[in-house]
């Protein structure tokens, strides 16, 4: 094509930038090149046009471009440990990407083990930590993960391994850090996006449900968006109102991004796994009182299926569905049920959109009973969709009413009786089971 | 306020004094005071009296005035130290203005009747590159013109000329290479012609039919091509801001020779994501430019109701970014600026911002009448006197590379083509049902799947109630 080829011939960048692309702007072989260009080739018309074009000469003087005799260098903070990298100077990107380039590719456990102890956080991390192994592509952004390690420690020691470049610390704007991760993503990176605590991902909500969700879809497949958004979210202890959000009830609509909650150490680090290795956007939620719960995990590298339900305790009198912290709660009045005769069937439904209709259906056809334990409040929750899912698939199946245990339409107080009396408590498990079971 | 402060420095002195502080806290810098000066520009050679020589880089860096004025009561000798670096400090209280004296100056190289400024800085462009600059701006001329009496006839639903912009689009997409990854508002579609989308496929993302790469998912004028590294257009405003940082950082992270380049309007700037966007992008030190077309309205707002600054190529610095303000229809400039741009970012890996003063000369959208809120005069005014297209063309008719014959062979060879990609387009089917569930995840979701099977089943069961041409 003939444009093309005069296009080509015009814009000749590669030919020009040799060096790699950090070294600043010295001395300008591409005002050079240019000069060879126009005494060669120029018409009569191109009148006054400088000999050279230097862009150096473009910029006024900054402070860091001064000459010396200005001594306003910025100081640099010395954080511990960090030397150099904390600089704001032209040569920190080199430095941190040559980091990233030589980190070694972790030593995978020895499959001989029976398997090693960690918490979830821990967990967690170490999925992160091998799928960045793994593949260059992932990367990490959010407040405070790089050197200090993330406000709950899932990203320690990742950006002394990966540089700071990888594990990237961003200011705060939530919307900024979700719409850098997109564009990111569309330009083939992997990211982990963290939100310090869910409840702040509300400001980033246009960019999850106008373009991550959406992007894929309307640019008609053309432009894939494999993000990560991960946090903690849920109702802690005395956290006050917004820090105890439970955003899968707002994210839920959202067509285009999938949802999954872990709730062990185990699906934690697979469900990580499997959502970075994903292809489409997928949001993680994790909670905060569950970050120091410890299991034992296999050495071997596992993924755990992010569409799939986890059947906690199989019975047949009951289907308890549930997930995240409930999960524990059901569990334990669980105990007390069997003490009673009672054997129900607990599921952690684990993937929040899409639901796993399918190992739900089958309980469901079992027990002819359902209980829903939510944290997620009486409306528009997570409960209200299940509900919904399950009477329109499995109704002839029923003997009772679903039923959904959540928790009330109010902000969660600061207040610790309070606060206890607005989550699901496993007493309440059991009284609403001895009611269906009647 | 002038007793006031004179007061409170004898206070102070008085106080001093009484606290027997040593004498170097109250000795002033007694050297000539700096000019007063407190705009600041990029090139000096705008800013002084043509006439001047200027090329010395000493002259060039002795008259840079500061943002910050110097005043006799600055005590250089004595620094702060606090998070963030040493600061001087003052003693003599002054708030900094609100506007400096002088608005920044605007870069142009072309004058309006499309004469080269003596002196100007420029990167020289070819009789090749010229040419086809010009063609492509009269294309999307040719272009606006015929899709939007589309829209007006029924056809499409909707369109969004880019009238008094064709020189930022061409002229900027001229000075990108290929690999630039551009992150569109709405109003750049020049910048995909430029890089080969061809009528038949802008047509087909207007006709939402099957042929288009959206697969009919978007209104017009959200076109996007992979292929030609421009991102889908996407309806909310200033989103692509934020992103655009994402992929300057990906693209430092792949060390590519490439950067990101973002397009925002004036009103775009009032969003929050304006703000995130460039913040972002000068702390991960990220390739990207950011070019604002300031074209003066935000549908009815006028800039005047936009921002308070003097527009927006003052708050780069306030990020710690390097900007430019560039008569936007000025091809010249706008393409010399661009690539000089587009330069820094690459070498030096850092964001720049670029803000292209023009005006809008058509309505916002085909849902808009701006009559309503501007006077047709006003209009006229910018679509005549100050037409970009027609100021490049005098400059390149003086050179001799193009003659009417030529105008009026292009004028028509694209007005026949469009007319036809039109007729096609609209001829060409629309996608098929499937192409409702397809895309929304990379594998269809069981709930998806039973949405697409009901579906199919109704419309198999009622074909009357849905439009002919409607398809499985």
């Amino acid at each position: 094509h003939k444009y093309l080829f005069i296009f080509t011939e015009e814009i000749n960048f590669t030919a020009i930038l040799t060096s790699p692309s950090i070294s600043p702007l010295r001395h300008s072989p591409w005002g050079k090149k240019m000069a060879a260009r126009i005494h060669g080739g120029a018409g009569a018309g191109a009148a006054t046009a400088l000999s050279t074009f230097n862009p150096k000469k473009l910029v006024a003087p900054s402070r860091t471009n001064l000459p010396a005799a200005r001594s306003s260098k910025r100081c640099i903070v010395a954080a511990a440990g960090s030397d150099a990298s904390k600089s704001l100077r032209v040569g920190h990107s080199q430095k941190l990407i040559a980091n990233a380039a030589v980190a070694t590719k972790a030593e995978t456990s020895a499959t001989t083990g029976t398997g090693h102890e960690l918490l979830l956080f821990e967990a967690l991390q170490e999925g992160l930590e091998e799928e960045m192994d793994r593949d260059p592509h992932v990367c990490v952004m959010g407040e405070d993960v790089g050197h200090y390690g993330g406000s709950y420690k899932v990203t320690k020691g990742l950006a002394d391994k990966f540089g700071d470049l990888r594990v990237l610390d961003t200011p705060i704007c939530e919307n900024a850090f979700t719409g850098m991760g997109i564009g990111a993503a569309m330009t083939g990176l992997r990211p982990v996006i963290e939100g310090m605590n869910m409840g702040f991902l509300l400001l980033a909500f246009n960019q999850i449900s106008n373009n991550c969700g959406m992007l894929h879809y309307t640019s008609g497949g053309q432009f894939t968006i494999p993000v990560v958004i991960r946090g903690p979210g849920g109702v802690g202890r005395q956290l006050g109102a917004e820090h105890s959000q439970r955003l899968e009830s707002y994210f839920q609509s959202i067509p285009g991004i999938q949802m999954v909650a872990c709730s062990t150490p185990y699906n934690a680090k697979g469900l990580m796994k499997a959502a970075i290795r994903s292809e489409n956007p997928v949001i993680l939620f994790e909670h905060v009182l569950l970050y120091n719960l410890k299991e034992k995990i296999p050495d071997e590298e596992y993924i755990c299926n992010l569409e799939e339900a986890e059947m906690v305790r199989p019975g047949e009198h009951i289907t308890i569905l549930t997930y995240s912290r409930m999960r524990y709660h059901v569990m334990q009045a669980a105990k007390t049920l069997v003490n009673k005769g009672y054997d129900p069937e607990v599921i952690d439904i684990r993937s929040l959109k899409p639901f796993d209709l399918y190992t739900i259906g089958n309980s469901v056809k079992k027990t002819h009973r359902v209980l829903i334990v939510e944290e997620c409040m009486r409306t528009g929750g997570i409960g209200a969709s299940l509900t919904a899912a399950i009477n329109e698939n499995f109704h002839d199946y029923l003997d009772a009413p679903v039923m959904c245990l959540s928790s009330q339409d109010v902000p969660t107080p600061y207040a610790g009786t309070l606060e206890e009396w607005t989550v699901v408590q496993p007493a309440q498990i059991v009284t609403a089971v001895e009611q269906l079971c009647q | 306020m002038a007793m006031w402060f004179a007061r409170s420095r004898n206070l102070v002195s008085s106080l001093r004094q009484n606290l027997g502080l040593s004498a170097i806290l109250i000795k002033r810098n007694h050297s000539s005071p700096r000019p007063v000066f407190t705009n600041y520009q990029l090139s000096s050679k705008v800013f002084l009296d043509p006439s001047t020589s200027f090329r010395h880089e000493s002259t060039a860096v002795e008259s840079q005035p500061d943002l910050v004025q110097q005043s006799d009561h600055e005590d250089d000798a004595q620094e702060l130290d606090f998070p963030g670096g040493k600061v001087g400090y003052t003693s003599e209280i002054k708030f900094i203005p609100e506007s400096s004296s002088r608005r920044i100056p605007c870069y142009r190289v072309l004058n309006e009747h499309g004469k080269i400024i003596s002196d100007s800085d420029f990167i020289p462009v070819s009789e090749k590159l010229a040419v086809r600059m010009y063609e492509q701006m009269a294309t999307l001329q040719v272009m606006d013109h015929i899709f939007y009496e589309a829209q007006r006839q029924g056809r499409i639903s909707f369109y969004l000329t880019s009238v008094g912009e064709e020189a930022i689009n061409i002229a900027s997409a001229a000075a990108l290479s290929p690999e630039d990854v551009v992150l569109p508002q709405y109003r750049e579609p020049g910048v995909l012609l430029w890089r080969g989308f061809t009528l038949e496929e802008f047509a087909n993302q207007c006709f939402g039919n099957k042929a288009d790469y959206g697969k009919g998912r978007q209104m017009p004028i959200h076109y996007g091509s992979n292929q030609h590294n421009y991102f889908t257009v996407s309806s909310p405003i200033a989103t692509q801001l934020p992103q655009a940082a994402g992929v300057g950082y990906a693209l430092k992270m792949e060390k590519k020779n490439a950067c990101a380049v973002t397009f925002i309007g004036d009103g775009g700037t009032s969003e929050g994501d304006f703000h995130a966007g460039l913040n972002f992008a000068a702390v991960m030190e990220a390739p990207v430019v950011f070019i604002c077309r300031n074209n003066g309205w935000a549908i009815s707002t006028h800039i005047s109701e936009q921002f308070r600054s003097d527009g927006i190529v003052v708050k780069g610095q306030a990020y710690g970014i390097r900007s430019i303000r560039v008569d936007g229809n000025d091809a010249l400039a706008v393409y010399s600026a661009v690539r000089s741009a587009r330069e820094m970012a690459v070498t030096e890996q850092r964001p720049v911002l670029i803000e292209a003063m023009t005006y809008r000369v058509g309505h916002h959208s085909t849902s808009d009448d701006s009559t309503k809120y501007r006077e047709a005069d006003e209009i006229q005014y910018w679509k005549m006197s100050r037409n970009p297209v027609n100021r490049f063309k005098k400059w390149v008719e003086d050179n001799g590379w193009w003659s009417e014959e030529d105008e009026s062979k292009l004028r028509s060879i694209t007005r026949k083509q469009l007319l036809q990609a039109i007729q096609a387009a609209e001829k060409w089917e629309k996608q098929p049902l499937t192409e409702l569930f397809n895309d929304v995840y990379d594998v269809k979701t069981k709930n998806l799947e039973e949405q697409e099977v009901g579906l199919k089943a109704l419309v198999e069961k009622q074909p009357q109630d849905y439009p002919t041409g409607f398809h499985i």
